[in-house]
């Protein structure tokens, strides 16, 4: 893909950015529940 | 309670009820006549001035006043201080209302508020700090509400759903910080795009920082507010822990506002010499500028101290309504009155009367349906039957 | 050479396939890429000098774009008196400015480079085309109004009276003539050359040639070449643009490049704040469970202390107890016997008066109930 304005790149990062942003927070909760869960 | 609420039941007629009713009845008025001749009939808005009262009070006033929910929460929940636990649930439910009002409000204001769902769901402007604001405020709005629940299910006896909702708390409550975080301060950077029109000392690289950080101190200090309100006509829906916990609360919450305060001004001073905008101090603006900094934070920031010092709850209650207020002239004044400050006089903008009654309207739902649910459901108190869950 | 640089984000997999290659240089280029805009984009120099004000491009851009036909007709010209900006019945307005004589210049939307509506819009309902037109999707349009609070020309408006389906109405640059091979309404009726229809890029070139040319007629400054980036139209005046009202302290910053930073740290707080708050989580919990057990230990610690006292105390009690009931005992026994031996005396003083041989029999008697006697009295105080 290629891009002329910054207008365009900023949209089509950030789209991206955003689906990593939900990843990470579904991620994350359970990355700690895994890490703690054999704690006492 | 059982006669003394079959009482209450048949005074439908109270002063309260009458003039709620009145502005409500107005206020379908006005929306009736907004929906069928357009936003131009009921409003002063116009092509130089497209964001008025609606947006300047009901959308940044009203997200950063609801702040409460997630300052009180994180304290409780993240932070480990339980004696702020009676205070969670009202705050809870404030921010919830506050900001279910400002999405109601939006549709007002909004050309085609049908629409609304088009940016999260439909077509993605993800270039847009708007964009940002919408997601956070829509999922923000979700995690309210599912904080709110718990109460109603003890109210309806819904006991398993509950206990599952009351299981998610740390998790809602982390995922609240994250979002209030993120659209808090997006509300202040949705002027960082305008540089031209808004007033170099209120505008700044630090919008966005400035918007969050204030956005803790106006949450503290409306949960003070709001408690006082509670305190005055709310005071027999109360338990015992509440009670006991409430003056902890104010002395606590002050504390903490007069320090974040401080940290605030510093910031403030900070923008002004990252631009080099001294100059600036000296004109009208520069004046109007100093009021709000020193007439409205530092002045109640030190009034906050005085308070706390002395154990002072009513020092401290004042100072609440004064920082309230300097949140509410400092939102206005980004959005409606160092915006557009280049303007003529004559193109300038002041809300129509229509536009007041509207937002007066909204605000006199938001207190109808917080009295609804705290006369109803366990806020102000703790079930019986919960008592030891937390 | 732009091109290659760019297609680095040809899609994520080339992404990752280049940064796994090796070629991180070029991933590391995107930060500061300059981004030049559509190449073919088109764009109008206007040549404000050679404006007469005779209102005619507003005649064709109102026909074009079939508008409400205004009050007062195109041809009266005393509707310049006051100063005009774009409204939802006139996408381009003449104003009337004080120069040597009067100056007109003609507004519209300069159809920006980076244009500031569209980065600000959040349904993509506003978009910079290929041809150099930002245009406008009117059926994705919420009416949020944020294009018009972007706009650093105040050109956007809002058809705030239609109750239904207000719109945001603004020049097109007759993007749907242009698309057939024809001028803007504007362009093509001009009678002056004051608008000159082109490439962009050749357009800034020309404006430059003419200024070259007769600089004596031209401010030394083409209007639209750099500022908030650039924009497709562009501007000559032969007096300060300050004076036909264009901003020139707009700045040269694209639009988007304003909202980045603030943008850019939206990721990074999804990104940290939930490993932050838990932590703090998880430290306060912590401290809970620590303090709870030393209460725990504290209580624990006490009762121990507390019960070995006790104990103390009870040994000390059986000691004194025992005690006490060997003296019961033994005082009990030495007052049996004593009374024994008194009775045993006088009984001893009777037999020897009265001479009978049942004595031995009532002392043993009398023993035994001493013992019990003693055993009650213990009883007694415990």
């Amino acid at each position: 893909m290629e891009f002329f304005t910054l207008h365009d790149f900023m949209t089509y990062s950030k789209g991206i950015t955003y689906l990593v942003m939900g990843a990470i927070l579904v991620f994350m909760p359970l990355y700690w529940l895994y890490l703690t869960d054999r704690d006492d | 309670m059982g006669p003394e609420k079959a009482i209450a039941e048949k005074q439908y007629f109270t002063p309260f009820n009458v003039v709620a009713g009145i502005i409500i009845f107005v206020g379908l008025i006005i929306t009736i006549l907004r929906f069928t001749k357009g936003i131009g009939a009921v409003t002063n808005l116009d092509n130089n001035n497209p964001w008025g009262l609606w947006i300047g009070f009901d959308l940044l006033c009203g997200v950063s006043l609801a702040a409460g929910g997630y300052m009180t929460s994180s304290a409780c929940y993240i932070f480990g201080l339980k004696k702020y636990h009676s205070a969670v649930r009202p705050a809870i439910l404030t921010a919830f209302l506050g900001y279910a009002l400002v999405v109601f409000a939006l549709n007002y204001d909004v050309g085609r508020p049908w629409k609304l769902p088009y940016p999260i769901f439909y077509s993605q402007g993800t270039s847009s700090l708007l964009f940002e604001v919408g997601l956070c405020v829509f999922l923000y709005l979700t995690v309210l509400f599912v904080e709110t629940t718990p109460a109603a299910f003890e109210w309806l006896g819904f006991k398993r759903i509950r206990h599952w909702v009351v299981r998610l708390t740390l998790v809602l409550t982390i995922f609240g910080v994250v979002l209030s975080t993120l659209h808090q301060s997006s509300l202040g950077a949705l002027f960082l795009i305008a540089p031209s029109k808004l007033h170099p000392l209120w505008y700044s690289g630090y919008l966005h920082v400035y918007f969050f950080i204030s956005s803790m101190f106006a949450g503290l200090s409306m949960v003070i507010f709001e408690g006082t309100l509670a305190h005055k006509w709310l005071h027999h829906k109360m338990d015992d822990t509440h009670l006991a916990e409430a003056n902890g609360v104010v002395l606590g919450f002050g504390k903490a506002a007069s320090f974040i305060m401080m940290g605030y001004v510093g910031i403030k001073i900070i923008g002004i010499a990252v631009d080099n905008n001294w100059h600036y101090l000296t004109t009208g603006w520069g004046l109007w500028f100093l009021v709000e900094l020193i007439g409205f934070v530092l002045f109640p920031a030190i009034l906050y101290s005085v308070g706390s010092r002395e154990k002072n709850t009513k020092l401290i209650r004042i100072a609440a309504i004064w920082t309230v207020l300097g949140i509410v002239l400092n939102r206005l004044n980004v959005s409606l009155i160092a915006f557009n400050w280049h303007l003529p006089s004559a193109d300038r903008y002041f809300p129509s009367f229509m536009e007041f009654f509207i937002t007066i309207f909204i605000i006199t739902i938001g207190v109808v349906a917080y009295r609804f649910v705290v006369t109803r459901m366990p806020i102000l108190y703790e079930h019986p039957e919960y008592k030891k869950d937390h | 050479m732009a091109i290659s640089r760019r297609k680095f984000l040809g899609s994520l997999g080339a992404t990752i396939g280049a940064t796994t290659t090796g070629a991180l240089t070029k991933a590391y280029g995107a930060t500061n890429k300059h981004f030049k805009g559509y190449p073919e984009g088109f764009g109008v120099l206007h040549d404000t000098t050679k404006c007469i004000g005779c209102r005619k491009c507003e005649q064709a851009c109102n026909e074009v774009n079939k508008l409400d036909k205004p009050e007062r007709p195109f041809d009266d010209l005393k509707v310049m008196d006051q100063k005009r900006r774009t409204g939802e019945a006139s996408y381009t307005v003449v104003n009337k400015f004080k120069g040597s004589g009067d100056v007109f210049a003609k507004k519209q939307c300069n159809h920006c480079q980076e244009p500031a509506c569209a980065s600000a819009c959040f349904v993509k309902a506003l978009k910079k085309d290929e041809t150099g037109a930002v245009v406008y999707d009117e059926s994705l349009c919420v009416g949020c109004r944020y294009c018009m609070v972007a706009c650093p020309f105040n050109i956007p408006a809002y058809t705030y009276n239609d109750p239904l389906t207000p719109k945001v109405t603004k020049c097109t640059m007759c993007l749907p003539r242009i698309l057939e091979g024809k001028l803007p309404g504007c362009v093509d009726i001009c009678p002056r050359e004051a608008l000159i229809f082109g490439k962009r890029k050749d357009l800034v070139k020309l404006a430059w040639k003419k200024i070259n040319k007769n600089p004596d007629h031209y401010i030394e400054h083409v209007y639209g070449e750099y500022e908030m980036g650039g924009t497709s139209w562009l501007y000559l005046s032969g007096i300060p643009f300050e004076q036909i009202d264009m901003r020139e302290d707009l700045g040269v910053t694209p639009a988007p490049q304003f909202t980045s930073g603030a943008l850019g740290t939206v990721p990074i707080i999804v990104g940290l704040w939930p490993v932050l708050l838990t932590g703090v989580y998880a430290i306060s919990k912590r401290k809970e469970k620590i303090a709870s057990q030393e209460l725990e230990q504290a209580v624990k610690s006490t009762q121990a202390l507390a019960e070995n006292e006790m104990n103390d105390q009870l040994s000390k009690l059986k000691d004194k107890m025992t005690k006490e009931k060997e003296t019961a005992i033994q005082n009990e026994v030495k007052k049996a016997l004593q009374e024994a031996a008194k009775k045993a005396e006088e009984d001893a003083k009777a037999a020897q008066e009265a001479e009978t041989g049942d004595d031995e029999a009532v002392e043993d008697t009398n023993a035994v109930d001493g013992t019990n006697a003693a055993d009650d009295a213990v009883k007694e105080e415990e």
